[in-house]
């Protein structure tokens, strides 16, 4: 479902004497559908890098990643844009919404982005912030002002809303409590069970152990890093 | 799948000096793409040829038309193109009193586009005009007020109302949220955000603010003097800019 | 006679209006731009309707002058004055004798024949002005047939009033095609727009003439649900008994007491002569001869 064959990546800082900083080199790795691979590697290792070349956030300078039929290294970026509607789910560490809107409708967006109607966007959405312990008082108001914890169930029920066939996930368990990380994994569970394909990043070594099939250390592609 | 709006080779320039050169791009429809840069960079020129305000001195403006397919806009004839304009099109100005006519009422503010193509029921007009009013959450009793007795806030939604009134497909938007306060500027990128995704609504907005680009547009170009100098997802121009002066702008952003 | 060229103007000028005209004929309820010369009288007097009559005069005409449909207001008297003085034309009080009438602000209540031509004043030509201050920017909607904003000012009539409250200089549109200010007329003269003789309209200070030919279709906007509707007093003339004609009404002391009386100064007074009266008028007496 997801190949990465031979890509590399490099920063040039413009603004600091032009430097150029060499982050990847020649990674390459395969994700079955069905099954889940955690990205290891000291931190600065670039795993959060790749993660986010596969996601097209970042640019990747030679080499091919194709999710499903799809070379996210030079597609155009309305074929990007539609891969992370119906293909690729990303869950982020870190919650980025528009002031104002509802937890409800954070949840229930990537649905009614895919043509749901409202009625089961939002039953759906309910569901799973129920499954991920919200408060439902807390729906009708904007995830902004959550905790860290909140903020991050929020953006896991945004992540797992719609059955998408690949998905990554930047530490899914972080900052989570035992009941809620449980919920969390069954639910990576769940979604390996109905074919997805998954890359994560788990600190959380003894999640990453229950729930990965293989691992993939990114630190022998890290130019200055390898061995 | 046809572009709603194809641009190619547009050029604009004011005597010696460069408005905009070589701006190309296709946009399909549901795309929001943004154009920001700093002041003088060229993105309301840019803005302005493509709605049919400026003349462009080279380029097509092709626009997805539903009678016709792809027709250029450039050099179709005006009636043709200001036909376009009060009902495909729609322009969002910076200030509400260029899109306004501030001594005519909210409701005939929204209903003008209406009557432009030949609405001549009194009661559908208004009632169309008090379901605009609500979606963009000016209360049914402002109808008759004129916009003079409104905040800045609710002159913009007005102009969004009035703009959208007629179901255009493609909106042109020059600083929606230019000069607002931050709580109202949210407000009306969450309304403008929500009409988008409802109306399925294909946007171009030019702005220097990157917090709007990147919670509105899905596509961003960047522009500097004159010339578009990186394109690509909003999410990776504004996380992994390539060009020196992309970079500049993003590490200039204040951080709250 | 007199040591002016015939109707004043001199014949270089009466040919450059006469195009203006022909061609405003041509194109039913367009403004047709003129080089409008200084008169001798004041802007807002009918310097644009004195220059139109001066073009189309002919020594064999008849001429009548009309203010608010009164024969011997002031501004009346003294146009047909300087045109008898001018021009040397006959003149008479009466519309069906007359075969040019210049008039300011109202339409005789007898039709208009086809050998009569009728000459408005008009103060401001362009309808749209009221919404539009720009003078390209009308021409262009005008060109391109953009009258979406004229709707909006019937709309603001009615979300303000209820009804729509223009009650003269209401708004036609001409042959299909032309939106046209027919001078502040009473509305309820505007179904009388459509007529057997050739109506022209003068704007001096604006520098417009522009015209309805005989027999051209002309609609009052309106909305479906709000359609046009022509108002009147609701009485009948106190003098002659009419109750199809517009009424003035006069208020007659400090108690309250007022009457009602025909505008049209000549049609009250054929009605009065043919014996016809009304509830305060005398009756025609046998002995007055």
């Amino acid at each position: 479902m997801i190949t990465v064959e031979n890509v590399s990546k490099s920063f040039v800082l413009h603004n600091q004497g032009a430097a150029e900083i060499s982050v990847m080199a020649g990674a390459s790795l395969s994700v079955a559908q069905g099954e889940c691979i955690a990205l290891v590697g000291a931190s600065g290792a670039g795993k959060s890098t790749l993660m986010r070349m596969i996601y097209g956030n970042y640019l990747t300078q030679s080499g091919r990643i194709m999710v499903g039929d799809l070379d996210v290294v030079t597609a155009a970026p309305r074929q990007v844009i539609q891969l992370r509607r119906t293909t690729l789910g990303y869950v982020s560490q870190f919650l980025r919404v528009v002031p104002r809107v509802s937890t409800l409708d954070v949840v229930a967006e990537p649905l009614m982005a895919t043509g749901s109607d409202r009625a089961t966007a939002e039953a759906q959405a309910k569901t799973l912030l129920h499954r991920l312990n919200i408060p439902e008082r807390l729906w009708q108001l904007s995830p902004t002002t959550f905790s860290g914890g909140e903020q991050q169930r929020v953006n896991i029920a945004r992540g797992f809303a719609y059955p998408y066939p690949a998905l990554l996930l930047d530490e899914p368990t972080a900052s989570l409590d035992p009941t809620n990380r449980a919920t969390v994994l069954a639910m990576i569970a769940e979604a390996k069970a109905r074919g997805a394909a998954i890359i994560g990043i788990f600190h959380d070594h003894a999640a990453r152990d229950e729930i990965c099939d293989r691992q993939f250390d990114v630190t022998q592609y890290t130019p200055g890093l390898a061995a | 799948m046809t572009p709603l709006l194809q641009v190619e080779g547009i050029a604009k320039m004011y005597g010696a000096r460069i408005g905009c050169t070589d701006v190309s791009f296709d946009l399909y429809p549901g795309e929001v793409m943004g154009i920001v840069g700093e002041s003088g960079s060229g993105k309301s020129t840019l803005l302005n040829c493509m709605a049919g305000h400026l003349q462009p001195d080279a380029g097509a403006v092709r626009f997805d038309t539903r009678t016709e397919g792809l027709r250029d806009t450039v050099t179709m004839s005006e009636p043709e193109r200001r036909m376009l304009s009060r009902t495909d099109w729609a322009f969002v100005h910076q200030h509400a009193r260029d899109g306004l006519r501030m001594n005519v009422s909210a409701g005939g503010n929204v209903g003008e586009r209406l009557m432009a193509v030949n609405a001549r029921h009194y009661g559908d007009i208004r009632d169309k005009a008090i379901d605009w009013l609500g979606r963009v959450e000016i209360s049914a009793d402002r109808i008759d007020d004129r916009p003079t007795a409104f905040s800045g806030g609710m002159q913009q939604r007005l102009q969004i109302a009035r703009n959208l009134v007629t179901g255009p497909r493609l909106v042109f938007m020059d600083e929606p949220t230019g000069g607002l306060d931050v709580s109202v500027q949210a407000r009306l990128l969450d309304l403008l955000r929500g009409l988008v995704r409802e109306m399925g609504l294909s946007a171009i907005i030019v702005t220097h603010d990157l917090a709007v680009v990147r919670l509105l547009a899905d596509r961003l170009m960047v522009m500097k003097d004159g010339h578009v100098i990186e394109s690509g997802l909003t999410d990776q121009v504004l996380d992994d800019p390539q060009h020196a002066y992309t970079q500049l702008l993003v590490s200039s952003v204040l951080q709250v | 006679m007199s040591d002016y060229n015939f109707a004043y103007l001199d014949e270089q000028t009466k040919r450059m209006i006469r195009r203006a005209i022909l061609k405003g004929l041509a194109i039913p309820g367009y403004q047709v731009p003129f080089a409008s010369r200084e008169m001798p009288m004041p802007y807002g007097w009918g310097t644009g309707g004195v220059q139109v009559s001066a073009a189309v005069l002919t020594p064999e005409d008849r001429f009548k002058v009309i203010d608010q449909g009164a024969d011997d207001t002031t501004n009346a008297v003294s146009i047909r004055r300087f045109f008898e003085k001018t021009a040397g034309v006959a003149v008479t009080e009466a519309t069906t004798e007359a075969s040019v009438i210049q008039t300011r602000h109202r339409i005789p209540e007898a039709p208009l024949r086809e050998d009569q031509i009728l000459v408005y004043q008009v103060p401001i030509p362009e309808p749209l002005r009221f919404l539009e201050p720009s003078e390209v920017e009308t021409r262009k909607m005008h060109s391109l047939e953009e009258y979406g904003l004229m709707h909006v000012k019937l709309y603001e009539d009615i979300s303000q009033h209820g009804a729509i409250a223009t009650a003269y200089a209401y708004p036609v549109k001409v042959e299909g095609r032309y939106v046209m200010d027919p001078s502040p007329i009473p509305k309820f003269d505007n179904p009388k727009l459509e007529m057997a003789g050739i109506q022209l309209f003068g704007a001096g200070r604006e520098q417009r003439i522009y015209a309805v030919p005989p027999y051209t279709h002309v609609v009052s906007l309106d909305f479906d649900d709000y359609p046009f509707e022509p108002t009147k007093a609701d009485h009948a003339c106190d003098l002659c008994g009419a109750t199809d004609s517009y009424l003035d009404e006069l208020i007659m002391d400090d108690a309250g007491g007022r009457m009602f009386m025909c505008s049209d100064t000549d049609y009250c007074g054929t009605r009065c002569a043919a014996g016809h009266c009304g509830a305060q008028g005398t009756p025609l007496a046998e002995d007055a001869a």
